[in-house]
C-alpha cells in the first residue's frame, strides 16, 4: 500500500512529461484500450464477481464511455484504487478517468489538476449503528467513536457535524475501506460513516444479518458522485460528459438495452432518431463516430437500467432510486439535452 | 572483546606518504576528483529536472501547489491528541499532534522493546532447557511473520474479544478495558492542585482518566514483540561475541553467574551491541508508520489526511519523508555519542 503509494507519485514525476492537452482521445484510441480508475470494492458501485469480473455502476459508466469510444465495451483496463490513491493516479495519467464513487467539491474541482464531468450518483452522507444501540437520530451519538475511511469528504463533513451538534464524536481513522468496515463490524466503533450508498453497500456485503445494523436517515451533506478527468482536455471531458448525460437522456425517451435496435430501425421520433444517430450525427461534434450512445446503450443499458441491476431494490445493496430518479418524476436526474 | 593494550613491540604505523605535489591527469586523486565532481553534476542536473518538470507540469495542470495550506484551518478531528487539538486549528498543528503520537508509541515501543528482548536474549543462554526452546520459539515466531500482518491480529484480537464500553472490565470502579482501550486513572492539576481523575462510564464513552486507545495497544504490541526479537537477537550474538576465556576468568575468581553477566559479560557485549540495537531502533520507528492499517493517527494517517483535503500530494510526503530522516539521524546521533561515551569511558 504505502509502496504503491509512493510509487504511484514517482510516476506522477515521471509521467507528467508524456500527456498533453487534448491528447487522451488519441492515446487510448492508439492503445485501443481505456484505463479507468475504480473502487477496489464497494459492492453495486464496482466490485469484482466470483468469476473476477468487475461489476457495478461505477464500472457500467466505463464500459458505457469504452463502447462510446473504442466499439467495444471490454476494452478497458480496470485500476482499483484505494480512496488516497485516486487523485495521484489520475493526474498522473494513470488512468484515463476516475469512475470511483468520487463526491466533487470546490477544491477538488478547482486546485488539484482534476475536472469534473456529471453527476452518475446523487448521494449524502450518512451514519450506520448497530440495531441493539437503539439509536434513531445522528444527533443522540454524543461522545461516540466513529469509524471513516481516510482521504474522503466523510471526515471533514462529521467533524463539522460534531461541532454544530456539540457531540464531540471521536473518530478512528483507517486507510483502507475494508479496515473500516472489519473494525466497525468488530464492534470498534459505536458508528459507521460514509455516504449511505456506501453504507448499504457495506451492510450487503458484511454484515452477518443486516438487520442488525440500522442505517439512520439523518444526511448530514451533499455528495454528488461522478466520473472525474484530468484537466486540461476538454475534447476527453466531452465525451464523458455526454456519455453520462446521453445515459440518463435515453432512459428519458424509453431507450433501452432491450428496444435500442428496434427503435432505431423503425422510429420517427425526431429526438430518439438523433439520440441515436439515425438522423443528425452528434458523434462527429464529440470526435466520435454515429453510433456511440447505440453502442453505450448496447453495452450497459440506460440510466435506470444500469441503476435497478447494480443497485436498485432488487439487488442486495437494495437503494430506492430516490433523488435519482428522472426530473420527469421528481428526481434530481436531468440530462442536458444530447442536440 | 577487550582492547589490545599498547605494546611497546609494535612499532607506531608509518604515515603514509605525502601525494606528489603538482596537478596532472595522470594523478589518480586529479581523476578520482575529477569523477566526483561529474558525478554530482550528475545528481544535481537530476534533481533539478526533477523539480523543474514537476512544477511546469503540475502548473499545466493547475494543480495548486506551496506551503500555505500549513496555516489555514484543518477542518478535521483527531482521535487521539497529546496535545489539545480542535477542527478549527490549523494544519501545521494536525502535523504536530501526527508527530507525537508517532513518537509517543515509538518511544514507548523503543523501551519496551529493549527490555523484552534482553530478557529473551538473556534466556537463550539459559541452563533450563524449556525456557531456551520458549526464548527460540519466541524470536523464530515473531520475526518470521510480517509486521503488518501483527499488528492486524493484534489488533483484531484487541476488537473483536474485548467488551463494549458500556460493559467494560472493570477493576475496582478505576481501571478500564473494553473495546474503546484501557482506561487508567491518572494525575490531573485542576483547580485545586493535582488530583488523581478517575475515570467513570458516561453514555457511549469513559470519562476520565488516562484512555490508551485499542489502536495504540495494538500498534505498541505489534511494534515491540516484533523489534524485540530482533534485539534478542541482537543480545544474543553480542554475549556470544565475549571470549569464553573472560567467562572462565570469571569464574577463576569466584563470581557467581549473575555477577559475571553483570561485570564481565554485559560491559563487553553492550559495545558490541550498540551498532545493530540503533539499527532496530530506528526500524521501530520507521515501521510505526504501518500504524495507519489499525487506524492509529501517526504522522502518515495526518498526512494522508491532509493530503486529501488540500491536494497538496508532495508537500504532504516531503514533510512525511523529512521528519523520519530528522528521526533517524538523531536516534542515530544520540546512540553514536552514548557509545562513543561508553568506550571512552572503558579505555582511559
Amino acid at each position: 500500500m504505502k509502496i504503491s503509494r509512493f510509487s504511484l507519485l514517482a510516476l506522477a514525476l515521471a509521467g507528467m512529461t508524456s500527456a498533453h492537452a487534448g491528447k487522451t482521445i488519441d492515446t487510448i484510441k492508439q492503445r485501443d484500450q481505456i484505463s479507468i480508475g475504480i473502487s477496489s470494492g464497494v459492492p453495486g458501485f464496482s466490485a469484482a464477481d466470483s468469476k473476477g469480473q468487475w461489476t457495478g455502476l461505477d464500472v457500467d459508466v466505463g464500459k458505457a464511455i469504452a463502447a462510446a469510444l473504442l466499439g467495444d465495451a471490454s476494452k478497458v483496463k480496470w485500476v482499483p484504487l484505494v480512496s488516497q490513491q485516486r487523485f495521484t493516479a489520475l493526474q498522473s495519467g494513470e488512468v484515463d478517468v476516475l469512475s470511483r464513487n468520487t463526491s466533487v467539491t470546490l477544491t477538488r474541482d478547482a486546485s488539484m489538476g482534476l475536472a469534473f464531468t456529471a453527476v452518475v450518483f446523487y448521494d449524502g452522507q450518512g451514519f450506520m449503528v448497530p440495531a441493539k444501540t437503539k439509536v434513531t437520530s445522528a444527533k443522540q451519538l454524543k461522545g461516540a467513536t466513529v469509524c471513516v475511511q481516510s482521504g474522503t469528504t466523510s471526515e471533514k463533513n462529521m467533524t463539522d457535524f460534531s461541532r454544530i451538534h456539540k457531540l464531540n464524536l471521536k473518530p478512528v481513522v483507517f486507510d483502507k475501506f475494508d479496515a473500516a468496515n472489519a473494525a466497525y463490524f468488530a464492534g470498534r466503533c459505536q458508528a459507521y460513516t460514509t455516504d449511505a450508498s456506501g453504507l448499504a453497500s457495506v451492510r450487503a456485503k458484511e454484515a452477518k444479518d443486516s438487520k442488525e445494523h440500522v442505517i439512520l436517515t439523518d444526511l448530514i451533506s451533499k455528495e454528488p458522485l461522478g466520473p472525474l478527468v484530468r484537466r486540461g482536455d476538454d475534447e476527453w471531458l466531452a465525451v464523458v460528459r455526454w456519455v453520462v448525460h446521453g445515459l440518463v437522456e435515453a432512459e428519458e425517451n424509453g431507450i433501452t438495452q432491450a428496444n435500442v435496435d428496434k427503435l432505431k430501425a423503425d422510429t420517427t421520433d425526431p429526438t430518439i432518431g438523433r439520440l441515436l444517430g439515425k438522423t443528425e450525427d452528434t458523434g462527429k461534434l464529440l470526435g466520435l463516430d454515429k453510433e456511440w450512445l447505440v453502442r453505450a446503450i448496447k453495452a450497459v443499458g440506460n440510466y435506470g437500467e444500469i441503476y435497478e441491476r447494480n443497485v436498485g431494490e432488487k439487488t442486495p445493496v437494495g437503494l430506492a432510486r430516490g433523488k435519482n430518479k428522472l426530473w420527469t418524476d421528481g428526481g434530481l436526474m436531468y440530462a442536458l439535452p444530447v442536440r | 572483546m577487550s582492547p589490545a593494550p599498547r605494546s611497546p613491540l609494535i612499532p607506531p604505523r608509518p604515515a603514509p606518504a605525502r601525494p606528489r605535489a603538482g596537478w596532472s591527469w595522470h594523478h589518480p586523486a586529479t581523476r578520482a576528483r575529477l569523477w566526483q565532481v561529474l558525478a554530482l553534476l550528475g545528481v544535481v542536473t537530476l534533481l533539478g529536472w526533477l523539480v523543474y518538470n514537476t512544477q511546469t507540469n503540475m502548473a499545466a495542470r493547475g494543480i495548486q501547489s506551496g506551503w500555505d495550506f500549513l496555516g489555514q484551518t484543518a477542518g478535521f478531528d483527531i482521535g487521539e491528541q497529546p496535545i489539545a487539538f480542535e477542527s478549527t486549528d490549523a494544519y501545521w498543528r494536525a502535523f504536530l499532534v501526527g508527530l507525537l503520537n508517532t513518537l509517543r508509541v515509538a518511544l514507548a515501543g523503543i523501551v519496551l522493546c529493549t527490555l523484552l528482548g534482553a530478557l529473551v536474549g538473556v534466556g537463550r543462554f539459559s541452563r533450563n532447557l524449556p525456557v531456551r526452546a520458549l526464548c527460540r520459539g519466541y524470536v523464530e515466531l515473531f520475526r518470521n511473520v510480517p509486521l503488518l500482518v501483527q499488528l492486524l491480529v493484534w489488533y483484531l484480537l484487541l476488537v473483536e474479544f474485548l467488551p463494549d464500553t458500556t460493559e467494560a472490565w472493570s477493576w475496582g470502579h478505576s481501571i478500564f478495558l473494553s473495546k474503546s482501550g484501557l482506561v487508567l486513572p491518572f494525575p490531573q492539576q485542576g483547580a485545586n492542585g493535582w488530583h488523581w481523575s478517575v475515570p467513570a462510564i458516561d453514555g457511549f464513552a469513559i470519562d476520565g482518566g488516562a484512555a490508551l486507545s485499542p489502536e495504540f495497544l495494538a500498534v505498541l504490541a505489534g511494534l515491540t514483540f516484533y523489534t524485540a526479537a530482533f534485539v534478542a537477537e541482537v543480545v544474543r550474538a553480542g554475549i556470544a561475541s565475549v571470549p569464553h576465556g573472560q567467562i572462565e576468568a570469571a569464574q577463576s575468581i569466584a563470581l557467581s553467574r549473575w555477577q559475571t553477566l553483570r561485570l564481565v559479560t554485559a560491559p563487553q557485549a553492550l559495545r558490541v551491541m550498540a551498532p545493530p540495537l540503533t539499527n532496530q531502533y530506528l526500524n521501530l520507528t520507521k515501521n510505526s508508520s504501518l500504524a495507519v492499517a489499525v487506524g492509529y493517527p501517526d504522522l502518515v494517517s495526518i498526512a494522508n489526511t491532509s493530503l486529501n483535503q488540500t491536494g497538496r500530494a508532495l508537500e504532504c510526503i516531503a514533510i512525511v519523508m523529512a521528519v523520519y530522516l530528522t528521526l533517524s539521524l538523531a536516534t542515530a546521533l544520540l546512540m553514536g555519542r552514548l557509545d562513543r561515551r561508553d568506550r571512552a569511558r572503558q579505555e582511559p
